[in-house]
């Protein structure tokens, strides 16, 4: 039998402060354990919280990227629980009031995930098992994290991947953080239950804790609705509890915890008052905003006119992007930056993360006045990508490899009769060509390049070899 | 006779004594009457001395501040860097925090001396001090019988005179009503006019530091030295007050607007609601207008009081685990069974009932009708307030409905002992400050105490209308022999 999935997924981001949400302590990566901690952030007795203006702006920042409402009037509450890495024995997060409310994320499809909530929190100690005991490092202690709740609103495996994906972008882009999975920065919870199509009342769900990989996520859903299937069609009943997912063999499993039926006794933080933000500072955070990755896609494709395969290459890593505008803005054309970035600067990085980081030597400026001299003609494609990869291991710019009258190009009468030459050079070459083998054509290219030392303009020549060959 | 903070600072500025000889005063007494009293619980001699000695310096180089050299004390549940502060409880044992507390930091940079850290009922839990892990502590002026609690050791030491000056905290009549049964002076501030940073919590919506000295000038004095905003702690306000407290008391009082609320009244020691309709009396004879005002919400404010109280409390305790500091209990065989047993063994009666009741008034199914229906009584309480400041400038009430208690009686019954906040307790409910100064004794020589609440940030104001009081109701303090004959 066949089952609608119903999915909502909560996703925890850690936010790119530099210091921790109630202390000033650096929110820095790593580091001994407990050397990034104060009496505030390990809840020492007397201690008392102050919360990080960047946070709130942060959240709303996330907020308004995601189309929500912002609550002007919020405060903390205080999430009572007992474990050995919260200090406090109550973690500070949002209940009844959360700072953003009722926003959505957009899938290709054009179908809207919606977001339910956006709430502000503290993140916890770790606990490190080592030789049967149990040490405690709360470096982490007191990270800013924002939760983000969606609707029910999946229905699939593919749409729970592409939410997660593209919430992660959106985050990526406004800078609030590095949204990394694999570290942690990133984790998400998914909520599942099945019912039978056209049933209007959901079914008894499960929470697959703490994935932290996209495709995880898709995998994750997959195994959960297998399991979930298996027992519905067997007339079994799904008891709702907390669940891990096991990368190795792909298979969830029930988490041992009591989190289900524990008791949180939210109230609210009498130590931390009530806020309020203006009207007036939302709307600096909003103009704050860069252009939001989707936005920027549709108008690489429909307003530059790249090819939506090159523009969602560039679209995903915003500094990518910038530095794609950037050459744009110096006069250079849309398609050789696009093609030279995608081509040559990309074939130097292998990982999503060096995208990410895009670490190159050279200056969209530079860059661009190599790009120029490919729009101009000036230089072959070719020269111009050999040139490119000199620049970006040395850092150098374009005059350090190029001399003046590198720049002269061939001239057309030239580039014929090289033409002709590389034919009658080439008879087998020719004679291939002719029976269909059209890569034997390069054989001709090379002459060509060998006699005019990369300077021909390699689009011309093939126009014109194809003239003489007659194809 | 005792010497105020004013005099002891004018003594030391003419070199008719060094602070070191002072302190050496101080610590002498101490070391006598303290196995009796029991009002100190740790005791820091030696970093007194040393404090003493840079206080001599201080005042030899001129342009010291008043308080300098002048030892004093703290409650046990006010944090000093590398110095015990335990609560009192046994699940703080040895515990030294690496940290000051905004209020001593203020006043050692200011060259205070400190003698100790003060006996107190366990995390402020209670009205006897009894509930101290260390024993209770004895009133001076009569020791068969409670200094009142929470900061029972620190009016203790004033009472006794075993140092000039300490600070108490009030959650619910905590320094008033031990004030007014050791028969001192006990400022509870408004709600955020000092720091609470470093203050071990206990209601933190309702927790404020104040101090406890031998007349209300001194209070005046104190207060000025601990108050301000804080950037550690966001619910403390910088509220500018004027010119300093300490001079605008002598203002005459003529006109000022006195409001007497009979729900205050009800129930008290008729002995005691005499004292306090003479001294009305006295006020009104010397120009002050009697208003007679009501407040009915206030028959409320103990239940939500302890509501409040315990629901804060029940959170603000659970980070004793004895996983990062304090007592840990001995054997165990899991994490669990550790914070189990740590907590069993660590607390007293008193705190495990509170952070039960707490625990309950939060949960899901009573919130709403216990916390958060509490939350709503407190809004009312306050609007009463703030309408009743429209027309009056202070209230007058009694300090608490009885005099000290004798020792060992009220433990068999909390409710009794929680009914002994009932004059107190609206205060803190509304944030607003109130004084408790000496209004006289009963037939049995107990300190009486009388209380002036006012407006928020009202402390000149009450400050002005005690002193007034103090100085012409002549004086009813000092009558304990001992202590420091300076
Ligand atoms: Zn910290």
């Amino acid at each position: 039998m066949n089952y609608e999935i119903v999915c909502g997924i909560e996703t925890h981001i850690e936010l790119a402060t530099k210091t921790k949400i109630f202390c000033g302590c650096t929110t820095e990566f790593g580091g001994e354990p407990n050397t990034h901690c104060c009496p505030v952030c390990t809840g020492q007795p007397g201690a008392l919280p102050i919360l990080n203006q960047k946070v709130v702006e942060y959240a709303i920042k996330a907020g308004l990227a995601l189309n929500c409402k912002i609550n002007t009037k919020s405060h903390m509450d205080r999430k009572n629980y007992v474990y050995p890495d919260l200090p406090k024995a109550y973690q500070i997060s949002q209940y009844d009031e959360p700072l953003c409310e009722k926003g959505y994320i957009e899938l290709d499809s054009g179908k809207r995930i919606g977001i339910t909530r956006i709430h502000i929190e503290e993140d916890a100690g770790k606990l490190i098992h080592e030789n049967g005991e149990t040490y405690i490092d709360y470096n982490r202690g007191g990270v800013p994290l924002i939760e983000i709740v969606s609707e029910p609103d999946i229905s699939s495996d593919e749409e729970a991947r592409e939410y997660a994906e593209k919430l992660q972008l959106i985050m990526r882009y406004i800078g609030i953080s590095d949204c990394k999975m694999q570290e942690g920065s990133m984790r998400c919870d998914v909520n599942l239950s099945l019912r039978k199509p056209g049933d209007s009342r959901f079914g008894v769900r499960t929470e697959i804790k703490n994935i932290n990989s996209l495709s995880f996520i898709q995998k994750a859903i997959i195994a959960e609705v297998e399991r979930q299937t298996d027992i519905l069609d067997g007339g079994g009943t799904i008891v709702q509890q907390t669940m891990r997912y096991d990368e190795g063999t792909n298979s969830v499993s029930p988490m041992r915890d009591k989190e289900n039926s524990d008791d949180y006794r939210y109230f609210p933080d009498p130590d931390i008052l009530r806020f309020s933000i203006d009207d007036e500072k939302v709307e600096e955070i909003r103009s704050s905003l860069p252009e939001l990755p989707f936005d920027k896609l549709k108008r690489y494709v429909n307003v530059l006119g790249l090819p939506e395969a090159t523009a969602k290459q560039i679209f995903r890593y915003r500094k990518v992007a910038e530095f794609f505008e950037g050459a744009l803005a110096e006069g250079a054309s849309v398609k050789n930056t696009a093609n030279l970035i995608v081509g040559t600067i990309f074939s130097t990085m292998e990982t999503e993360e060096e995208k990410e980081l895009f670490a190159i030597r050279i200056s969209a400026a530079q860059f661009a006045v190599l790009v120029k001299l490919a729009d101009e003609k000036k230089i072959n494609i070719g020269v111009a990508q050999s040139t490119l990869q000199k620049m970006l291991e040395s850092g150098k710019s374009v005059e350090e490899f190029i001399k003046p009258e590198d720049l002269v190009g061939i001239s057309d009468e030239v580039l014929e009769s090289l033409c002709k030459e590389a034919i009658d050079a080439n008879p087998k070459a020719l004679a291939d060509v002719r029976s269909g083998k059209d890569k034997a054509i390069n054989t001709m290219f090379g002459y060509i390049m060998k006699k005019t030392g990369g300077k021909a303009d390699i689009r011309k020549a093939e126009d014109l070899l194809r003239k003489l060959i007659g194809q | 006779m005792r010497a105020g903070i004013t005099e002891l600072a004018t003594r030391l500025r003419n070199r008719e004594i060094s602070a070191v000889e002072l302190t050496k005063a101080y610590i002498d007494a101490i070391e006598k009457l303290n196995p009796t009293l029991n009002a100190y619980v740790h005791l820091t001699f030696d970093t007194a001395m040393k404090a003493a000695r840079q206080a001599d310096q201080m005042l030899k180089e001129g342009d010291a501040p008043l308080l300098c050299g002048i030892p004093m004390a703290l409650k046990d549940n006010i944090c000093t860097d590398g110095l015990t502060t335990t609560c009192c409880s046994k699940i703080l044992q040895d515990f030294k925090p690496y940290y000051d507390a905004t209020v001593w930091e203020k006043l050692k940079s200011q060259g205070a001396v400190l003698l100790g850290k003060t006996n107190m009922d366990e995390f402020a839990m209670g009205s006897t001090s009894e509930t101290s892990c260390y024993g209770a502590p004895l009133n001076p002026r009569n020791t068969n019988y409670v200094t009142g609690g929470s900061s029972g050791g620190s009016a203790a030491v004033v009472g006794a005179n075993l140092a000039a000056y300490s600070l108490g905290s009030d959650t619910g009549g905590s320094i008033r009503q031990p004030a007014s049964f050791c028969g001192v002076v006990g400022l509870k501030p408004t709600y955020g006019a000092v720091s609470r940073y470093g203050l071990i919590a206990y209601g933190s919506s309702l927790d404020q530091i104040g101090p406890m000295t031998n007349s209300v000038k001194d209070a005046a004095i104190v207060f000025d030295a601990i108050k301000g905003g804080d950037k550690r702690d966001q619910t403390s306000v910088e509220y500018e007050y004027g010119s300093s407290l300490a001079e605008c008391m002598d203002r005459d009082i003529k006109g000022m607007r006195i409001g007497v609320a009979e729900e205050f009244f009800s129930g008290i020691n008729p002995e005691i609601k005499s004292k306090i309709e003479e001294a009305i009396k006295l006020f009104e004879r010397n120009g002050a207008v009697i208003e007679n005002i009501s407040l009915p919400a206030l028959k409320l404010a103990l239940p939500v009081y302890y509501i409040i109280a315990c629901a804060e409390a029940s959170s603000n305790l659970g980070r004793y685990d004895g996983i990062r500091y304090g007592y840990r209990t001995s054997s165990y065989t899991s994490i669990e069974d550790m914070i189990v047993k740590t907590r069993s063994e660590g607390f007293g009666d008193e705190v495990k009932r509170r952070i039960m009741l707490g625990t309950y008034v939060l949960s899901s199914g009573y919130y709403d009708a216990y916390y958060k229906k509490a939350c709503l009584i407190r809004e009312e309480i306050n609007r009463e307030f703030y309408t009743v400041f429209e027309k009056c400038d202070v209230l007058i009430a009694p300090t608490a409905p009885n005099t000290a208690f004798p020792l060992n009686c009220k433990g068999a019954s909390p409710v009794e002992m929680y009914l002994s906040d009932i004059c107190t307790v609206p205060v803190n409910i509304a944030g607003v400050p109130a004084i408790s100064v000496p209004c006289g004794e009963d037939a049995k020589g107990l300190p009486v105490g009388m209380q002036i609440i006012g407006r928020r940030f009202g402390e000149a104001t009450i400050l002005q209308a005690a002193h007034f009081y103090e100085q012409s109701a002549g004086k009813v303090i000092g009558t304990y022999e001992g202590g420091v004959g300076i």
